[in-house]
C-alpha cells in the first residue's frame, strides 16, 4: 500500500529519496509518462533524424501562476515550442525542470502538471526528461519552471532576423498585449470589465503550414513578441538586419478590452508581452499568400500585414500613427509601469 | 473604442490641422503644462504635423518629475525603517534620490515596496498586514489629491491605524504664477491641464490670463482635443485676446468639482513645498491637517529631509521651466536614458526628456 501523499510540497520531495520517487510516480509519470521519460534514465536518448538541430531554453517565473487563458505550465510548454518554431524548427521534445517552494499545495502542482500534459499532447511534443528540486519556504515563489527544447530544421529553411530584406512585408499573427495586460491586471488585483485572457498558444503547427505552403526561402524572419512586446521585437530585427522598419498603428490588431485597459492604466499595448503571436517578415510577392495561410489557421485567424522593411536609415523602426503623424519607436526600457494620472 | 477613436480620427485631424493653419497668423510659443499632454503630442505624432509657426514648450506638470530628490530620499528612509511597507505609484519606482538610489534599489536590498494603482490599494495592504506600517508616498497635483483624501477618510472610518501618507502633494497654480514671472519664458499661451482643471475649474486660470496677458485654453488629451485647443489659442493670439477658454467641456466645467476640493480641504492645508528644479514655492504644497495627524507619516515617523542636491550637469530644472529643451542637455541620450535616468524628466513616462527620447524623431 502506498503512503498517502501529503497535501503540500515538503523539502523531502526534493531529497531524491522515497518521497521524490513517490512524487515522480504518482504525479509526474501519471500525467506526463511516455516511453522515454518513464524509463527514468539519467538522460533521454532519441533516435537520429535528418536535419539540423535547433536547441533552446527558457525559464518561467510568472506571478500569478494561474491566470485566465493559461498558467505557468502552459507558458512553459508554449514558450519553448515557439522559440523553436521561430527558427523554422519542428519541435521534437522538451525537458522539464521544476524548482518548487516548500509548502506549494500539491493540488496546484498537479493542476500545472496537467496543463503541461495537455499542452504537450496538443502540440505533439513530449516531455522526455525532467528534474525537480524543492527549496525552503521563501527561497522561491511557489514554482519556477525551466523547459529546454530540441527541434529539427529541414534543409533549405533559413529563418533569422539577419535575413530580413528591404521590401519584406511584416505580418503579425494576431492581437497585441493580451498576455501582458492579463498578468498586470491580475497581479494588481484590478477588476476590469471585459474578457482579458492570456493568448498562451503554440505556433509551430502554423509555422510548419507556412513552410509547406510557401516557396522555399520566402520566409525571412520569424519572431515571437514576448517580453517587451512587438515594438521591442521589431527594434531587435531592425538592429540585426540593418534596415529600417515602417509600421502602421491603425493596422496593428489590439482587442478593444485590451486597449481600454491600457488607456486606463497608461500602458502601450505595443510594449506588452504576448505568448501566442508571431511576426513574420516575408518576401513581398508571397505576402498575401502567407497572410491567407496564416488566417486559415486558428492561431493566425486575426493576422494582418502591419508594415514593410525599407532601405535606408539603418536599424530604425518608425510608426505611422493613427492620425497620420510619424514617430520613431524605441525598445522597452525597464518593466512597463502604470502611470499615476 | 468608443470615446477614444472619435478623437483620433485621421480625417477629423486633417480637417482641424487645416483650420489651425488658417487661424495661425503669426509665430507663437505655447506651454503645455501637463505631462500627459506632452506624451500625447509626441505619441500621436502630432508634433510633426503642426504648422511650423507653433512652438510647443513642456511645462512642470509631471508629478513624478517635480518630486524633489530630498523627498525621494525621505521615501527611501521610510522604506528602510523596520516594519514598514511602502505602497507606491509605479512611476515613482525608478526615480533616483540625491545619491542616485531608487526605490527599485531599496526593494532589491530587502525593503518591502509594492507598486499600487491607487492609494486605496495601499489601505487594503494595511488592512491585510496589521503588523506592518503601510506608508503611501503621496505625490501629484489636484488630480490625485482627492483620491488620497478619500483614502485617509476611509482609513479613519474603518479604524485602520497602520496606514499613513507622506504628503508631497502640490497645487498647480503657484508654480505657474512663479514661472510666468520669468521673462526668459516668452509665452503667448498656456494649454491648461485637463484633469487638474476638472477639479479646480477653468475659472482658476482667469488671474493668470489677465496678469500675464496669456491665452489660456483647457484641453483634453486626444489629438483632436489638443488641436481644437490650439485653434482657439491661435485665434486669441491673432486677435490679441488673452482669455480663458475651455476646449474640454466633456470633462471640465467653469467651476470645477467643489465636492472634491472640499474633501481635500478637510484633510490638507497649504504649505510651502520644494519642487525638483524649481526650488521651494510658497503655498504650493499640501500637508495633512493636525486633526488627521494619525495618518501623517511626516509627524509619526522621524524622517529628516535634507536640502536637495540636483545631479551635476542635469538640466531638468531648466527643462521643467520651459527655458530649454532636452537635446540641449549634455547628459540627454548619453548618460541619461530611460534605462538609467539621471534627472527626473527622464524617469517618468510622462517626463519631457522621456517623451523626447522615446518619441522625438531626430533627437537621438
Amino acid at each position: 500500500m502506498s503512503p498517502k501523499i501529503p497535501e503540500t510540497i515538503l523539502l523531502d520531495h526534493g531529497s531524491g529519496g522515497l518521497a521524490s520517487q513517490e512524487l515522480i510516480s504518482t504525479l509526474f509519470l501519471k500525467h506526463l509518462g511516455n516511453k522515454v521519460l518513464s524509463a527514468l534514465e539519467d538522460s533521454a536518448v532519441m533516435d537520429n533524424q535528418p536535419g539540423r538541430l535547433a536547441f533552446t531554453t527558457d525559464s518561467y517565473v510568472v506571478d500569478p501562476i494561474f491566470f485566465p487563458g493559461g498558467d505557468i505550465g502552459t507558458l512553459a510548454v508554449h514558450g519553448t515550442i515557439n522559440d523553436l518554431a521561430m527558427r523554422g524548427a519542428r519541435p521534437l521534445c522538451l525537458s522539464l525542470g521544476l524548482i518548487l517552494e516548500e509548502g506549494l499545495p500539491l493540488a496546484d502542482l498537479e493542476r500545472i502538471i496537467i496543463s503541461i500534459r495537455d499542452a504537450s499532447l496538443a502540440g505533439g511534443v513530449p516531455i522526455v526528461t525532467g528534474d525537480t528540486k524543492v527549496v525552503p519556504r521563501g527561497k522561491a515563489d511557489k514554482i519556477f519552471i525551466n523547459t529546454s527544447g530540441i527541434g529539427l530544421v529541414a534543409d533549405g529553411v533559413e529563418i533569422s532576423a539577419t535575413r530580413a530584406q528591404a521590401g519584406d512585408k511584416i505580418i503579425l499573427s494576431g492581437s497585441m498585449g493580451d498576455h501582458g495586460i492579463t498578468i498586470m491586471t491580475r497581479r494588481a488585483g484590478i477588476a476590469l470589465a471585459g474578457d482579458l485572457r492570456s493568448d498562451s498558444m503554440a505556433l509551430h503547427a502554423m509555422v510548419q503550414k507556412l513552410l509547406a505552403g510557401l516557396p522555399p526561402g520566402s520566409i525571412h524572419t520569424l519572431r515571437d513578441p514576448t517580453r517587451g512586446g512587438v515594438t521591442t521585437s521589431l527594434c531587435e530585427i531592425a538592429g540585426s538586419c540593418g534596415h529600417m522598419i515602417e509600421i502602421e498603428e491603425s493596422r496593428i490588431p489590439v482587442r478593444p478590452e485590451v486597449r481600454a485597459a491600457c488607456e486606463i492604466l497608461g500602458l502601450d499595448p505595443l510594449y506588452l508581452a504576448n505568448e501566442g503571436k508571431c511576426l513574420a517578415l516575408v518576401a513581398p510577392d508571397i505576402a498575401d499568400q502567407a497572410l491567407a495561410l496564416m488566417r486559415a489557421c486558428p492561431e493566425g485567424a486575426e493576422a494582418a500585414i502591419i508594415g514593410t522593411v525599407t532601405s535606408g536609415n539603418t536599424g530604425r523602426v518608425v510608426l505611422k500613427t493613427t492620425i497620420g503623424g510619424t514617430r520613431v519607436i524605441t525598445p522597452l526600457h525597464g518593466a512597463p509601469l502604470p502611470r499615476i494620472c | 473604442m468608443k470615446y477614444v477613436d472619435e478623437f483620433r480620427d485621421p480625417e477629423l485631424t486633417a480637417h482641424l490641422l487645416r483650420e489651425l493653419t488658417a487661424a495661425t497668423t503669426r509665430p507663437f510659443r505655447v506651454m503645455e503644462v501637463c505631462g500627459t499632454h506632452t506624451m500625447a503630442i509626441f505619441r500621436s505624432g502630432l508634433r510633426g504635423l503642426l504648422p511650423p509657426e507653433i512652438e510647443l514648450i513642456s511645462g512642470p506638470g509631471c508629478p513624478v518629475c517635480v518630486t524633489s530628490a530630498s523627498h525621494i530620499d525621505a521615501f527611501l528612509q521610510m522604506a528602510e525603517l523596520p516594519g514598514t511597507h511602502l505602497a507606491v505609484f509605479g512611476d515613482l519606482f525608478r526615480v533616483p534620490g540625491s545619491n542616485g538610489t531608487t526605490l527599485a534599489h531599496a526593494r532589491a536590498q530587502g525593503a518591502k515596496i509594492d507598486v499600487v494603482y491607487s492609494a486605496m490599494n495601499g489601505l487594503e495592504l494595511a488592512r491585510k498586514n496589521p503588523a506592518e506600517q503601510v506608508i503611501f508616498p503621496g505625490i501629484g497635483f489636484e488630480t490625485t489629491t482627492p483620491g488620497i483624501a478619500a483614502t485617509i477618510l476611509a482609513a479613519r472610518q474603518q479604524n485602520i491605524d497602520n496606514f499613513m501618507v507622506f504628503s508631497t502633494h502640490k497645487t498647480m497654480l503657484p508654480p505657474l504664477m512663479a514661472l510666468l514671472g520669468d521673462p526668459a519664458l516668452r509665452l503667448d499661451g498656456l494649454i491648461c491641464p485637463g484633469h487638474v482643471s476638472s477639479i479646480i475649474g477653468a475659472a482658476a486660470y482667469q488671474p493668470l490670463a489677465e496678469q500675464n496677458h496669456l491665452a489660456c485654453v483647457v484641453a483634453g488629451f486626444e489629438p483632436t482635443d489638443i488641436l481644437q485647443a490650439l485653434i482657439l489659442m491661435a485665434r486669441q493670439i491673432s486677435e490679441d485676446r488673452a482669455e480663458v477658454e475651455n476646449a474640454y467641456t466633456r470633462a471640465v466645467t467653469w467651476e470645477g468639482n467643489a465636492r472634491a476640493r472640499a474633501m481635500v480641504a478637510t484633510i490638507f492645508e497649504p504649505v510651502d513645498m520644494e519642487w525638483r528644479g524649481l526650488g521651494t514655492i510658497g503655498g504650493s504644497g499640501l500637508a495633512i491637517r493636525k486633526e488627521f495627524t494619525g495618518f501623517d507619516a511626516h509627524s509619526r515617523l522621524s524622517i529628516t529631509v535634507p536640502e536637495s542636491k540636483e545631479p551635476p550637469g542635469c538640466l531638468c530644472g531648466q527643462i521643467l521651466k520651459g527655458i530649454t529643451t532636452p537635446p540641449s542637455c549634455p547628459l540627454f541620450g548619453r548618460r541619461c536614458t530611460p534605462s538609467s535616468p539621471i534627472g527626473p524628466c527622464m524617469v517618468s513616462s510622462e517626463g519631457t526628456c522621456s517623451a523626447w527620447f522615446n518619441y522625438g524623431n531626430d533627437s537621438h
